[in-house]
């Protein structure tokens, strides 16, 4: 059977498994719509957690952006794990106590203004969408690369499947078709890599494997990793700090992202669907286990992936290239723009004038054939007519391959069985509806519990509030179903900056109401409108209208941790200067530190 | 002799005071091995080698998920004991107060 094939089987049989868990889960109350009637024990838990967490960017993009990073990509692995750490010790366990649906609730109730809650409000709104965008392009990339359909087709299927299981099943239907993902993605992972460490070092445990002797020469994998680097002028792949990443950078990268990811809307609702704040923190605990299984082999899968990506391209004639380059260069996620010697050339930073490797980027088809055909022209008249492509798509930005494809290509790379390419096709499609759902969740619950509910209409009924949550998913699928077919050029800049965005706003604010109980209302609201203000403006200014990077040269991604610090900087010089919170808010600060059985049961909704 | 309501607040009190002693340390290990040996003396830690990989290298890649799962099962260990030390002490008070 071939790949094609494979993938159909793989992917209807999938999806049909998640349509008949949502369906045996099907639910008919706002309590279950919204935190599953808060009856899932902490194991599931934990794993459906871990698919929400782990999305299109960590299953397709991280390895990827790991190994043409080296050192560096470690920021994505500290930074999303250790957000992690930050959320199960300083947040969940309080705000599942607190018996709040949702962050906007908590920050509105704790800190008693409205204000405060729109704000939070338009943050959690912000941050779903810009990300569940992100979601439905990695739809659209499987789609294209492995079923042959058209990127509208694809998404528009993948949009179907999520709004049938979540208007139908809501957070328990969520939930449960999450577990399932979970297995689908672990396993298209995993298996790839083992076989790759297998063939590559003999040994296939992958973590171990990235450490050891290839097999055909005896030498380290990492050392023939640098060795290559250098020769051919990338910056080392195990030593830190080379390049555009020096110290500061990395540091406040992984710092952001890490505060970022603990204030992310829909990994914090995850937390209010187990039973007590026991089986909240326990739940956490689950979720980094599982998490941590892909985090740490996707090092492997990167070190493996950028090995044969030398291996199979460099020095390579038109007829000796492999066959994953030439069904990837018919997407244009990889170009090949020869110097006329007829051989592959793929070069680093260092000795740029060199390469003949490039990607598409933000081009569209008509823009690249251009530059190809002006290309042919320049080598065939011998530079007098055309234009030599690879100068203009350097000057673009665009050298080397597309991140986004080593994962999907690696085992093609390898040589691997077609089942196994088609497993990881399905895997991909898992980890980006498994985020998609829990975001779009998230919209539909800010939008009807959080405006609707709380500060328009606090008299709505259940029942009309449940058919406000449906027609709510309803919406939002289609946006961002538009969103994915028609990518505004801004979005996927935008979700690099998420973030750092979260990390100025939310996750200040929620320790602050959490472990102070003096800070009042206008501390909160004026630190989370500085820190947003101060880390969007940088943004804006720095990559939007190309300013100096100011702040000590830390780059756009880093700058929410100076923006977090703003807004702790400004809620703590204000506090003293402010009406404190008043008696309510201390009695529902003092209600959630208490552990769950000495105080009062969480307030019904 | 301080009357009942107070000594369980103070029960609570200090219930909360070992909480956040207990979460401040164990950040403190978070910081120390993903922002410290993971990335401030990354470079002084590659002249190291661990599994065949450059130490810094490995605490930024591997070393630093590991150790916050641990992290967090040492949480949700710990904190169930001092839920239940509140839950015993609280339940000292009831008893001597009906005796």
């Amino acid at each position: 059977m071939t790949v094609q094939g494979w993938t159909f089987l793989f992917v209807a049989c999938t999806f049909g498994l998640y349509l008949f868990v949502a369906w045996r889960a099907r639910v008919r109350d706002t309590g279950g719509f919204y935190v599953a009637g808060r009856g899932v024990p902490a194991i599931a838990n934990g794993i459906a957690t871990a698919a929400d967490w782990m999305s299109a960017a960590s299953f397709l993009s991280m390895a990827g952006l790991i190994s043409f990073m080296g050192y560096a990509g470690g920021v994505y692995l500290m930074g999303w794990t250790g957000g992690f750490v930050l959320l199960a010790l300083l947040l969940a366990p309080y705000l599942r106590k607190s018996g709040r649906f949702t962050v906007p609730e908590f920050v509105g109730d704790r800190f008693e203004s409205q204000t405060a809650r729109l704000v939070a409000l338009l943050c959690a709104l912000f941050i779903s969408f810009t990300y569940v965008a992100g979601q439905m392009r990695g739809v659209g990339i499987v789609f294209a690369r492995f079923l042959e359909v058209d990127v509208t087709a694809g998404v528009a299927i993948g949009m179907a499947i999520v709004f049938v299981y979540a208007t139908l099943g809501g957070m328990k239907g969520i939930t449960y078709t999450q577990v399932a993902q979970y297995w689908v993605l672990i396993i298209a992972f995993l298996i790839p890599v083992v076989a790759i460490s297998w063939q590559l070092t003999g040994q296939p445990v992958p973590q171990l494997g990235m450490g050891s002797e290839l097999t055909s020469s005896g030498q380290r994998l990492l050392t023939t990793l640098d060795q290559i680097h250098s020769d051919l002028g990338f910056s080392s792949y195990t030593e830190p700090f080379t390049g555009s990443w020096d110290k500061v950078n990395v540091f406040c990268t992984a710092l952001a992202l890490m505060a970022g990811t603990a204030g992310l809307p829909h990994v914090i609702v995850r937390f209010y669907t187990v039973k007590n704040v026991q089986a909240a923190r326990w739940s956490g605990f689950w979720a980094i286990f599982f998490i941590a299984i892909l985090y740490l082999t996707a090092p492997a899968t990167a070190a493996f992936s950028r090995y044969y990506v030398f291996e199979s391209l460099h020095g390579k004639t038109e007829q000796q290239l492999p066959e994953w380059f030439q069904t990837w260069e018919k997407t244009g996620l990889v170009v090949w723009l020869d110097d006329g010697d007829g051989k592959v050339a793929y070069h680093g930073e260092d000795q740029a004038e060199k390469n003949e490797v490039f990607r598409r980027g933000g081009l569209g088809h008509f823009e690249l054939n251009f530059v190809q055909d002006q290309h042919r022209e320049w080598l065939s008249s011998a530079g007098a007519a055309g234009a030599d492509g690879r100068v203009e798509l350097r000057k673009k930005g665009l050298s080397g391959p597309d991140r986004d494809i080593m994962v999907l290509a690696m085992p093609e790379m390898a040589g691997l069985a077609a089942w196994i390419i088609a497993l990881v096709a399905a895997g991909g499609l898992a980890a980006a509806l498994s985020t998609a759902s829990g975001l779009l969740l998230v919209i539909s619950s800010s939008l009807v519990h959080d405006l609707y509910y709380r500060m328009i209409r606090p008299t709505a009924s259940e029942r009309e509030r449940l058919r406000l949550s449906r027609v709510a998913i309803g919406f939002a699928v289609v946006i961002a179903g538009l969103f994915g077919i028609y990518p505004p050029g801004f979005v996927a800049q935008v979700v690099a900056f998420a973030f750092g965005l979260a990390a100025s706003s939310f996750f200040p604010v929620l320790v602050l109401g959490i472990f102070s109980v003096r800070v009042g209302t206008v501390p909160a609201v004026l630190g989370m409108v500085c820190g947003i203000g101060f880390t969007a403006s940088y943004i804006l200014s720095t990559v939007f209208f190309g300013g100096d990077k100011w702040c000590f040269g830390i780059r756009p991604e880093g700058i929410g941790a100076v923006g977090m610090a703003v807004n702790f900087a400004v809620a703590g010089l204000l506090t003293p200067l402010c009406r404190g919170p008043s008696s309510a808010a201390r009695e529902m600060v003092a209600q959630i530190r208490a552990p769950e059985e000495a105080g009062p049961p969480p307030a019904a909704h | 002799m301080l009357s009942a309501s107070d000594r369980v607040a103070a029960a609570h009190q200090r219930h909360w005071r070992r909480n956040v002693r207990l979460s401040l340390s164990l950040l403190v290990v978070w910081a120390g091995v993903s922002l410290g040996c993971g990335v401030l003396f990354a470079d002084g830690l590659n002249a190291y080698m661990f599994l065949g990989q450059p130490l810094g290298f490995w605490f930024a890649q591997q070393g630093a998920v590991i150790t916050f799962v641990l992290l967090i099962l040492i949480y949700a260990l710990a904190m169930g004991r001092l839920d239940r030390r509140l839950q015993a002490e609280l339940l000292q008070l009831q008893q001597e107060q009906d005796a």
